[in-house]
């Protein structure tokens, strides 16, 4: 016998959560409990007041099961609304990252160029090394970086992805 | 800094128990320890709140579990930090399973401490995350009654669950204003009333179906009494025949005629081909659970299904259905009622319908081969149902063939007599629920069907049974195995019996002695009746011995990974082993 994989699809969810302890740890939790995925995960607190925060998970699975995980995150007390971006239309997605390479001559040129490309900022500079900042949707983010590789990446931080929908609506 | 002298200040406990009182609780289920001295201390003040000193702090879980099933009111557990906390965990995860309601107290070492792996230190909070409704810890004793308040909303509206609050020993002591008024919560509102568009809907199909069944669950009990009267009256609006899930037993009555029976993995014939075989299919406040449904792609494959759930993480869970309704159950089926006499339907003739039920009745699928050499175990279940019945008992037990057995044969006519772990299934739950139901309702004849495996799990409890003066009543059925775990080996692994055997028993009547209980003993079908009413005319608590047949099986059983229609009615049916993919369900 062989344990079968099922298909999957990739939803952005938006959560509006009351900003108190556990509640990240209550949520992230449940997606292992439950054997959810989480691509990627984001918090920050969004109100004038600091009580309520927004998360954006980046999420895969059958369509049931994406379902039921909106239901089950609608289950938490703390949490006050859920939206699947990927259901609601058209919506706009962005991640940061910071990417840090090193090398001289050549190198150090192509670096610089492609950046320029890809309208990457240099944030730190050093005389064989650069930091740039980019922005953009994951996949610009993803060939930026594997194009970074052939040039001397060091490293990279990314901060996985913040979205809203488009238009004047809120979510 | 500037103190208000005129607002009285009071300690974290004292509130703490000023907010338990106003909150209606008369009872508490609980031990004490270093985390919770402050708590006991205002106890021992305040002379409204009865605490139930159990032996264990999984009894006191399962005591407010049996003590929230029988009476509706939520169950009250208060234990110490650390081991006092992880003890309590698994009746916190029964309840979550199940849906009762339960506030959980739990002491916590010093705010200054937490996270300094201090003596009896142990991350309740995080341990409980996953296995309660909510849960808090409290840093400041001004927060405390205002927490409080909202985990009794929490536990017992919408979908009811056990709420734990940590509470740090310091915020115990400390002293806080009593006069802090917080805004209520307004975060937690759970589904009412359904919409009229879907009732209306889910109404047309009811009376419109040829083959209607109505699949309930133990959120009709949740529901309150109310829930169960309408769910009569609904049965009897639409003629369709009722089957419940093993929480939800009582809530239509047994003696009723549009009564199936048990449906599930150790249900009845009739309740289960009737489920495969209907065109409507009303679920009401179940669950679609692994042992109902069995084999899922073959789980009714005709029928359109209705579900009326509170809780919109149980719809489309595991079986997709055609018209969900989000509601409370009771109010649900209350606004189906209405608009069935307000638009004048009639019951569809079902005799036809009716015709195939009686066909599959007929299998008589709960019979078994008698003896009268020795106890059959469902023979004991029968004649305890029969010398009990005019009494209404509250009936507790463990998990195991007995469960079954009880689940088949015992026959409930109101809601809130049947107290068993159905989701968790755990073992131990049977004695403490009952101490927790005698609490409950202390003129009522409460027994635990027990079997000889499980009832050593919790059976330190006996102690506060003694203790309180509580006449509970516990059945054994013995047949000196883990009685299902032995079964599963007979008909999966080829009677490989891999450590089922119940070795080393207690002398369970010297045990009951030794207790200051009563202790009876039965090994002879023709003296059963007799010794059954002698435990009953006791007044005390008892410990009935009944040696019973040893390796009886639980029969009707769907097998793992098997459909409805796939039931083994009898013993000789068992093929003795299974193949990778059955024996990976569960």
């Amino acid at each position: 016998m062989h344990i079968k994989q099922e298909l999957t699809e990739r939803h952005v969810l938006t959560l509006t959560v009351d900003n108190e302890a556990g509640t990240l740890a209550r949520i992230a939790g449940m997606f292992t409990s439950r054997g959810y995925n989480i691509d990627s995960l984001t918090v920050a607190d969004i109100s004038e007041d600091h009580a309520i925060s927004r998360i954006t998970i980046v999420t895969r699975g059958p369509p049931p099961v994406i379902d039921q995980i909106i239901a089950q995150c609608e289950r938490l007390i703390p949490v006050h609304k859920v939206t699947d971006l990927t259901e609601a239309g058209p919506h706009v997605e962005r991640e940061l990252a910071l990417v840090k390479v090193r090398g001289t001559g050549d190198q150090r040129v192509e670096a610089m160029r492609l950046a320029d490309i890809y309208r990457a900022r240099v944030i730190d500079a050093t005389v064989n090394s650069f930091i740039f900042e980019i922005t953009g949707g994951p996949d610009k983010i993803d060939t930026f970086v594997a194009l970074m590789r052939e040039v001397g990446l060091v490293e990279v931080g990314r901060t996985g992805i913040v979205g809203l929908m488009r238009g004047a609506e809120g979510s | 800094m500037s103190e208000d002298f005129t607002v009285p200040e009071k300690s974290g406990a004292e509130i703490l128990i000023d907010t338990l009182i106003e909150q209606g609780v008369d009872t508490v289920f609980g031990y004490p320890g270093g985390a919770v001295l402050p708590i006991y201390d205002a106890l021992f003040q305040h002379k409204k709140i009865r605490h139930v000193l159990v032996r264990h702090e999984a009894g006191a879980a399962h005591a407010a579990e049996g003590y929230a099933r029988s009476t509706g009111k939520p169950g009250v557990v208060l234990v110490t930090s650390g081991p006092g906390a992880t003890n309590a965990v698994t009746g916190i995860a029964d309840a979550f399973m199940d849906s009762i309601p339960l506030v959980v107290l739990t002491g916590q070492v010093a705010t200054n401490l937490i996270g300094t792996d201090a003596f009896q230190e142990a991350d309740t909070v995080g341990i409980t995350r996953h296995c309660s409704k909510h849960n808090y810890l409290v840093k400041d004793p001004a927060d405390l009654a205002s927490t409080v308040r909202e985990a009794f909303a929490i536990a017992t509206k919408g979908r009811p669950g056990p709420v734990v609050i940590d509470i740090p020993k310091n915020v115990q002591v400390a002293t806080a204003a009593t006069d802090v008024k917080r805004p209520t919560s307004s975060r937690f509102s759970p589904a009412g009333e359904a919409d009229y568009a879907e009732i209306n809907r889910a109404v047309e199909l009811l009376a419109n179906a040829k083959a209607p069944i109505l699949y309930t669950g133990g959120g009709i009990i949740n529901s309150g009494p109310d829930a169960s009267a309408a769910l009569r009256e609904l049965a009897e609006l639409s003629g369709a025949p009722v089957t419940s899930t093993l929480m939800g037993l009582g809530a239509y009555p047994a003696s009723g005629d549009a009564w199936l029976g048990m449906l599930g993995m150790h249900g009845t014939y009739e309740a289960n081909m009737a489920m495969n075989q209907c065109d409507v299919m009303l679920c009401l406040g179940a669950r679609f659970d692994d042992r109902v449904t069995g084999r899922r792609d073959a789980f009714s494959p005709d029928s359109i299904k209705i579900h009326i759930d509170i809780d919109r993480s149980s719809i489309n869970k595991t079986i997709r259905v055609d018209l969900p309704i989000v509601a409370d159950v009771g109010a649900a089926i209350r606004q189906m009622i209405e608009v069935w006499k307000g638009r004048k339907y009639k019951a569809a003739a079902l005799d036809d319908w009716w015709a195939r039920i009686k066909g599959w009745r007929a299998v008589d699928c709960l019979s078994y081969p008698g003896s009268t050499q020795e106890i059959m175990p469902q023979y004991a279940i029968e004649r305890l149902f029969a010398a009990t019945k005019d009494k209404s008992p509250i009936i507790t037990t463990e998990v195991g063939q007995h469960q079954m057995w009880a689940a088949q044969h015992f026959h409930f006519d109101a809601p809130n007599k049947w107290l068993t772990s159905g989701g968790l299934g755990t073992m131990g739950y049977g004695l403490p629920a009952a101490i927790g139901a005698q609490m409950g309702n202390p003129d009522a004849l409460v027994i635990d069907i027990a079997g000889e495996a499980s009832i050593q799990m919790n059976i330190q409890e006996m102690a506060t049974a003694t203790q309180y003066r509580l006449p509970v009543k516990v059945f054994i059925l013995n047949n000196e195995w883990m009685g299902m775990v032995r079964q599963w080996q007979e008909l999966t692994y080829e009677s490989r019996f891999s450590e089922s055997y119940s070795d080393s028993l207690p002398d369970f009547v010297a045990l009951a002695e030794a207790y200051g209980w009563k202790g009876i003993r039965c090994s002879d079908p023709a003296k059963l009746d007799e010794a059954i009413a002698e435990m009953l005319a006791y007044d005390g608590p008892v410990m009935f011995d009944c040696r019973v047949h040893k390796t009886s099986n639980c029969f009707p059983m769907i097998p793992s990974g098997a459909a409805h229609t796939d039931m083994i009615l009898h013993s000789d049916e068992v093929s003795g082993t299974m193949d990778d993919e059955a024996k990976a369900l569960v």
